[in-house]
């Protein structure tokens, strides 16, 4: 970072005269240079750094909408359009006022009319987005506009809020999209454009931290620096001029917006209009009349005609009143109901200065330029000069009426409109989700806020709301409100009564929040499906947090499968000296040889070596280095990381094979997946591999190269277990593999006859880990019943007859310590125990029968019935889950479980085994693994959730990384964050990859610290904060008990909702309100408590429970949803639209549909992705097309009750559900086993129980817990 | 008589300081990163026991002496020993176990707790020197 922080204008056609220094340097290298060449590894390089970083990390040296430079200017960025966009509007805002001429906005009519008004519009032509660098002037114009109005209210708010951090994508998409509106987006992103310069770490400043921390006035100077105010000081040169200019405008915009401060927002908006046609005095006066207006409005019935008086009050363009039909004819009874609650809310909202949107960001920025541009030119206090009908008009009139009658505005927000007459609604909506607090407006808005997403041809809408609410700060913090929000803030903030708006479900699943950062940090952020915050807004202080009742924590998923990695090869790899974190896009660099650690602030040197861009050539840019440039990065490590040397890949299988096992048949499945895999493990050269089975005896097979046949060795003593040939059993795979093959096929018939049904896993494990300990590697064990000799052995603990009667669960944790003290010792030596565990099936034994003792296991196994649901072995079995979890658990390994599990009577377990042993054995895998998790000074990690051991307070030891395994961790803040608007955390993964390398992935995530609540509302990312409640609440069912837990869970939304509830001060105390971020918070929490894992009732095994406890510690957060929350689709009529194109294949997108069977229609048919499993029911009166094109049935009385399979059939309709259904089994890992469901089938109950929005049991219905929640709360 | 008990009580309560210290240093050390969870906590653990026996022989002495004061000064801190000793999960090595020792703040409690004991002890000692002392003028 070269550059000043105020010198460059982004635009800079009037600042590249400023720039040079910087630009000069910047220029040279832009993009990825066609020949890349790095030091060590020329080829990887060019991989790992595809266009895409390319650009970002220009975006990063410099906040790309500020680089004029490179890719930049060749091809316009995002950015730089919505600069355009942004001239636009500071034009269109000019007309607003005056205009009298509302309909037929055209383009055309805008251009000449703001270059009259500014006099100094560039003869450009003006198409949107197109010119961007060509107006400097309005461009600085709207930026300063918008910063002079916020930073006085609120001068104490961090810079970030400013910034509306608009992904620059969607503005240009809006801008393209809809021309007209576009200036009105536009305005938002500017100010999203013009924010990173501030608060990124400008160079030169010296600390930029300092300006980060900065108070909003300063980075209004700031901005003015990096926009060159042009619009005051038409010489953009100049920049102390420009750090005067803000000044003077804060002071006249000040008085413009200070006597509205105090009144409504409302009222203030249309005060700032007036005010800002240049006379202060007017502003009173108007703002006397706005008053009025409004008393109108809420004594007089008629809205529209309200709106209308308002209007003509404030002598606005009929445009006004083109847009309010469509508001008024929504839903004219309801306004004036609403709008004495609104109002109400509003001023309450002020009150207590929760950030709530204001309701037309448009209006104000508008004004606020307005008012600026009146300060500037006193020529422009025109207040009925430039008829400029424009869009804008059009915007601007639906604006306006939203500000008089914020119920309309609101009401009209629905969706329908906004739909069917985009541009008029458009405007309207933002408004709608401006007003925080109304209610009952919204129990109609509710839906189409649903509904929204769902519409694909607004794939961009949700941003434009977004969008707007960034010039909701503007008004907000002009009239008074705390003006904090960034873009998504409003949207996210917007009440919501619970009990009243039934469909709070997107249709299109939730994507995790986007952290209010500006956006080139944004860019740079880390992936959230690899890393993300339960809160994107990290509170200031521990204190916050707390009244803010939500967790905070951190969802890992490190180890992830990346489809694009940049892998860096250095000798030196940057850290900070102090606190040893990795050179991250988020550090600042203070100057050329120094860089300032964004962790613990100290401020290191930046070494020789990173001095040169290998990727660019080019010298003396270290902030252009891809550590720098990406959030993810690989590196290859040297030997200083290494203890020993890289150990080779290092697989020992470990079999069941007592008679339990053989009759489960698993044995064949697995010895046929290895045969085929064996080939695919992921390993070099030196892999080894090995096998030992046990029954009552451990036997180990002899595999030595030269061998003519395995030789197979019985250890019978297995109290004293020792290794008969420690050379020659661990083996290397290329060498030996014809013996290995021989085994493998031999294998699953040596055991065919035995009658030996015990058990003795412990000492197995024991030599298993002898045999490892020298080299350390994966164990996997295969297991079906309860270890019953030798060390380790357990006892069954589950009285299945007292499930039904305690609410207690007992035996969640471990009843001996042998298995944690061998895990222990395996992760030591570097080993990881893999666990899967397939229950055997017992037909025989109906439910109602008292429970066969263990001893009794083998007994029924023989018998030929139709029931599959065998409880014997699984009970036998059950328990391995209670304790041996706790050998994957601390080894970092990893658990699998199939239940009922018989190659003939199960086959889709069986089917599942196979593909899931496919997925396992050919994954990626890391050994010797270790992860540090560091997050900047005053955080703190609280507690650990997943497999491994907690080496140290931030270090995790991992014998085996898989990429299936997800951690998550809570934090607590030690130290206040005040002096600091950013957070970051950083996760560090050593580990020694197949091919034997070793290297460190590192992961950085940059987050906004907050200081109002309303704010870490707005920044809540609900999918991870209940994936980390739902580990909290393991761990609470273990250390204390499960309803202990329930009721944690329970209290989790109480608190969090009434303490929201009391932020936002609601009109209606009665309704459960929450805000949008939090909307799916009671749902999600609902769904938790009907889990396996949380469950009350006699229908959930222990197993079955510990099972779905350790899937909760283990998974990564997108499978964790799908386990929670299953998306339901109907598929009967899948349709092309919306379809998605991937890899030549068109996957159609249903719509979500809620959990509950009223959305089950016997005419139809559903799927449901519940993770593991895959459902598709049938109604009983389903189309007897699809049954006959999907299902390959003539009609639904011919399906059979079990099918787990799609026949391949030549329709259309069964071409769309196929590839549906492999686009979602490909999403995950594990493949899911689908089961196709009639309606009258048994095993329906299954299906049932996973819609958690309709009562069960003993579960309450969603609106049934809402109700209970509401009572809590009032309680 | 009464002097031997409390000379007895002295010893024994220099023995508890000493292992409040051990206890003190032994988990700055795993703080700091020095040892690793396994074997600090397999030291400590070590010393769980007999700190318990240590400490409960003194209050029961007390009891029986009829030190009533000193006994009920006692009592909760030996009740407290016991009741940590008694509710260690079945899965876990001991008080101390090394998978949950970085988690929940654990080490922080633990530290806590060995500083009050240490300032307890302390105390205890102080005041058995004095009854000593008494005990002996009084003989």
């Amino acid at each position: 970072m070269s550059a000043p922080a105020g010198a460059p204008h982004p635009h800079a056609a009037a600042a590249s005269a400023r720039i040079p220094p910087r630009l000069g340097a910047a220029a040279a290298p832009a993009g990825p240079s066609p020949t890349p060449h790095y030091q060590n590894g020329p080829a990887q390089n060019q991989m790992q750094f595809p266009p895409g970083y390319g650009l970002q990390s220009q975006g990063y040296v410099v906040p790309s909408g500020l680089y004029s430079q490179g890719p930049g200017k060749s091809t316009p960025l995002p950015l730089e359009s919505q600069y355009g966009t942004d001239y636009h509007s500071g034009h269109y805002t000019v007309p607003t006022q005056n205009v009298t001429l509302a309909p037929g906005p055209s383009t055309v009519n805008m251009q000449p009319g703001s270059q009259q008004v500014y006099g100094r519009g560039p003869p450009a032509p003006h198409t949107v987005g197109s010119t961007p660098g060509s107006f400097p002037g309005g461009v600085a114009s709207s930026a300063s506009h918008l910063h002079t109005g916020r930073p006085q209210p609120y001068s104490s708010f961090g810079n970030h809020y400013n910034s509306p951090g608009i992904p620059s994508a969607s503005s240009s998409i809006a801008s393209q999209g809809f021309p007209l509106t576009s200036g009105h987006y536009a305005m938002s992103t500017a100010s999203g454009a013009v924010y990173p310069s501030v608060s990124y770490p400008s160079v030169p400043a010296g600390d930029p931290y300092g300006q980060v921390f900065t108070s909003q006035s300063t980075s209004v100077i700031t901005q003015f620096k990096d926009n060159s105010f042009p619009g005051q000081n038409t010489a953009v040169d100049h920049p102390p001029q420009q750090r005067l200019s803000p000044v003077g405008y804060s002071a006249s915009s000040w008085a413009a917006p200070g006597p509205q401060s105090t009144q409504d927002n409302l009222t203030q908006n249309h005060i700032g209009s007036l005010a800002t046609a240049g006379n202060t005095s007017n502003a009173g006066s108007s703002s006397c009349a706005e008053k009025q207006n409004i008393q109108l409005l809420k004594t007089s019935p008629a809205p529209p005609t309200v709106s209308s008086g308002s209007i003509s009050a404030r002598t606005q363009p009929p445009a006004d009143r083109a847009t309010e039909p469509v508001a008024s004819g929504t839903q004219p009874p309801e306004l004036l109901l609403q709008e004495g609650m609104q109002y109400g809310g509003y001023v309450n909202n002020q009150a207590s200065s929760a950030p709530t949107p204001s309701s037309s960001t448009s209006d104000d920025e508008e004004e606020e330029e307005e008012d600026e541009e009146a300060a500037i030119d006193s020529s422009s206090t025109t207040s009925s000069v430039s008829p400029v009908p424009n869009s804008f008009d059009v915007l601007e009139g639906g604006s306006y009426p939203g500000d008089t009658l914020d119920p309309l505005s609101s009401s009209t927000t629905s969706p329908a409109p906004a739909l069917s007459v985009p541009q008029a609604t458009k405007p309207a909506k933002p408004f709608g989700y401006g007003y925080p607090i109304l209610q009952p407006g919204y129990q109609n808005v509710g839906l189409s806020s649903g509904a929204q997403p769902s519409n694909p041809a607004y794939s961009g809408f949700q941003q434009f709301a977004q969008q707007y609410p960034g010039m909701n700060q503007l008004s907000s913090s002009l009239s008074g409100l705390s003006l904090q929000h960034s873009s998504q803030q409003p949207e996210s903030l917007r009440p919501i009564n619970l009990t009243q708006d039934r469909n709070i479900l997107p249709v299109t699943p939730v994507l995790a929040p986007v952290p209010n950062l500006n956006s080139d940090l944004k860019k740079l952020n880390c992936n959230p499906d690899s890393f993300r915050c339960t809160l994107t807004n990290i509170p200031q202080t521990q204190a916050l947090l707390n009244k803010a009742k939500l967790p905070l924590g951190l969802l890992l998923h490190p180890f992830r499968d990346l489809t694009q990695l940049p892998v860096i090869t250095s000798s030196t790899i940057v850290r900070c000296r102090s606190c040893r974190t990795y050179i991250n896009p988020f550090v600042s660099f203070i100057d050329q040889r120094r860089w300032k650690c964004n962790l613990c602030y100290r401020v290191n040197d930046v070494p020789e070596e990173f001095m040169y861009n290998p990727l660019t050539r080019s010298y003396g840019e270290p902030h252009k280095r891809p550590e720098v440039q990406n959030s993810t990065v690989e590196f290859i490590a040297s030997s200083d990381y290494m203890l020993r040397p890289p150990q080779p890949a290092v697989y020992l299988f470990v079999f069941d094979v007592s008679h339990n096992a053989v009759e489960a048949g698993y044995l064949t499945i697995v010895c046929q997946s290895l045969l085929e895999n064996l080939d695919k493990l992921p390993g070099d050269s030196r892999t080894r591999i090995g096998f030992i089975t046990f029954d009552s005896t451990v036997h180990f097979y002899n595999l030595q190269e030269g061998l003519s046949q395995p030789q197979m060795l019985i250890v019978s003593d297995i109290d004293d277990i020792f290794l008969p040939t420690p050379d020659s059993l661990l083996v290397n795979l290329h060498e030996s593999k014809e013996l290995i093959k021989d085994l493998l096929s031999a294998l699953p018939n040596m055991f065919t006859y035995t009658r030996e049904t015990h058990s003795a896993l412990g000492p197995a494990l024991q030599a298993a880990f002898k045999l490892m300990s020298p080299t350390g590697g994966r164990v996997s064990v295969f297991q079906t019943q309860l270890p019953s000799l030798g060390a380790g052995l357990l006892q069954s603990r589950e009285d299945p007859n007292q499930r039904s009667s305690t609410k207690v669960v007992q035996h969640l944790g471990p009843a001996t310590d042998f298995y944690k003290k061998l895990a222990l010792d395996c992760s030591g030596q570097q080993t990881a125990v893999d666990l899967l565990n397939a229950a055997v099936v017992c037909p025989g034994d109906s439910p109602g029968e008292p429970w066969p003792s263990l001893s009794l296991a083998a007994q029924p196994l023989l018998k030929q019935t139709t029931v599959l649901l065998a409880f014997l072995a699984v009970l036998a079995h059950m328990e391995l889950e209670d304790h041996e979890t706790c050998m994957s658990k601390y080894s970092a390994g990893c658990i699998y479980y199939y239940p009922s599990f018989h190659h003939t009577h199960n086959p889709s377990q069986a089917e599942k085994l196979q593909k899931d042993l496919k997925r396992y054995l050919t994954r990626k895998i890391g050994f010797e693994a270790v992860m540090r998790i560091r997050c900047t000074k005053g955080l703190s990690i609280h507690t650990f959730h997943g497999n491994f051991f907690v080496r140290s307070t931030d270090l995790l030891s991992l014998a085996n990384i898989n990429p299936d395994a997800g951690f998550a961790v809570q934090m607590s803040i030690e130290e206040n964050l005040t002096d600091t608007s950013l957070v970051c955390f950083q996760t560090a993964l050593l580990y020694t990859s197949s091919k034997g390398e070793r290297r460190i992935r590192v992961h950085t995530l940059c987050l906004p610290v907050v200081s109002s609540l309303a704010d870490v509302y707005a920044g809540v990312d609900v999918q991870a904060a209940i994936c980390l409640l739902a580990n909290m609440a393991v761990d609470r069912s273990i250390s204390s008990s499960l309803s202990d837990a329930r009721d944690a869970l329970v209290n989790a939304v109480v608190d969090s909702l009434s303490a929201y509830s009391q932020t936002s001060s609601t009109s209606q105390q009665s309704a459960l309100i929450a805000p949008t971020s939090l909307k799916l918070f009671p749902l999600y929490v609902l769904a938790l408590l009907k889990q396996k894992a949380f469950r009350t009732g006699t229908s959930t095994r222990l197993d079955d429970r510990v099972f779905a406890m350790c899937q909760m510690k283990c998974q990564p957060l997108v499978h964790l949803m799908k386990i929670i929350h299953p998306n339901l689709y109907r598929i009967d009529k899948l349709t092309d639209e919306g379809a998605i194109h991937v890899s030549d294949r068109i996957v159609p997108q249903p719509p979500l549909q809620k959990l509950s069977a009223e959305k089950l229609t016997r005419e139809g048919a559903f799927l449901m992705d519940a993770g593991s499993i895959i459902y598709i029911w049938i109604g009983k009166s389903c189309d007897n097309n699809f049954i006959k094109d999907v299902l390959g049935y003539p009609n639904y009385a011919s399906v059979p009750q079990k099918l787990t399979h799609l026949p391949e059939l030549d329709t259309l309709s069964s071409e769309r559900t196929r590839s549906f259904l492999s686009w979602l089994r490909d999403n995950r890992p594990l493949c899911p086993i689908l089961h196709v469901i009639k309606d009258e089938s048994p095993a329906k109950t299954d299906f049932f129980q996973h819609l958690v929005e309709d009562r069960t049991e003993a579960a309450f219905s969603y609106y049934e817990f809402l109700l209970h929640v509401q009572q809590q709360i009032c309680k | 008589m009464e002097a031997v008990v409390f000379v007895f009580s002295l010893i024994d309560c220099c023995a508890l300081i000493f292992l409040s210290v051990y206890f003190i240093i032994t988990l700055s050390d795993l703080e700091c990163d020095y040892i690793n969870a396994r074997s600090c906590c397999s030291k400590l653990n070590k010393w769980v026991v007999p700190e318990l026996i240590g400490h409960t022989i003194v209050t029961i002495l007390m009891l029986i002496s009829l030190h009533w004061f000193i006994f009920l000064l006692n009592l909760p801190v030996a009740t407290w020993n016991i009741y940590r000793f008694i509710m260690v999960p079945s899965g876990n090595m001991g008080v101390f176990d090394p998978t949950e020792i970085h988690n929940r703040g654990q080490l922080k409690s633990h530290m806590k707790e060995a500083m009050i004991k240490l300032g307890f002890h302390l105390l205890c000692f102080f005041m058995y020197l004095y009854s000593m002392i008494l005990a002996l003028i009084n003989d």
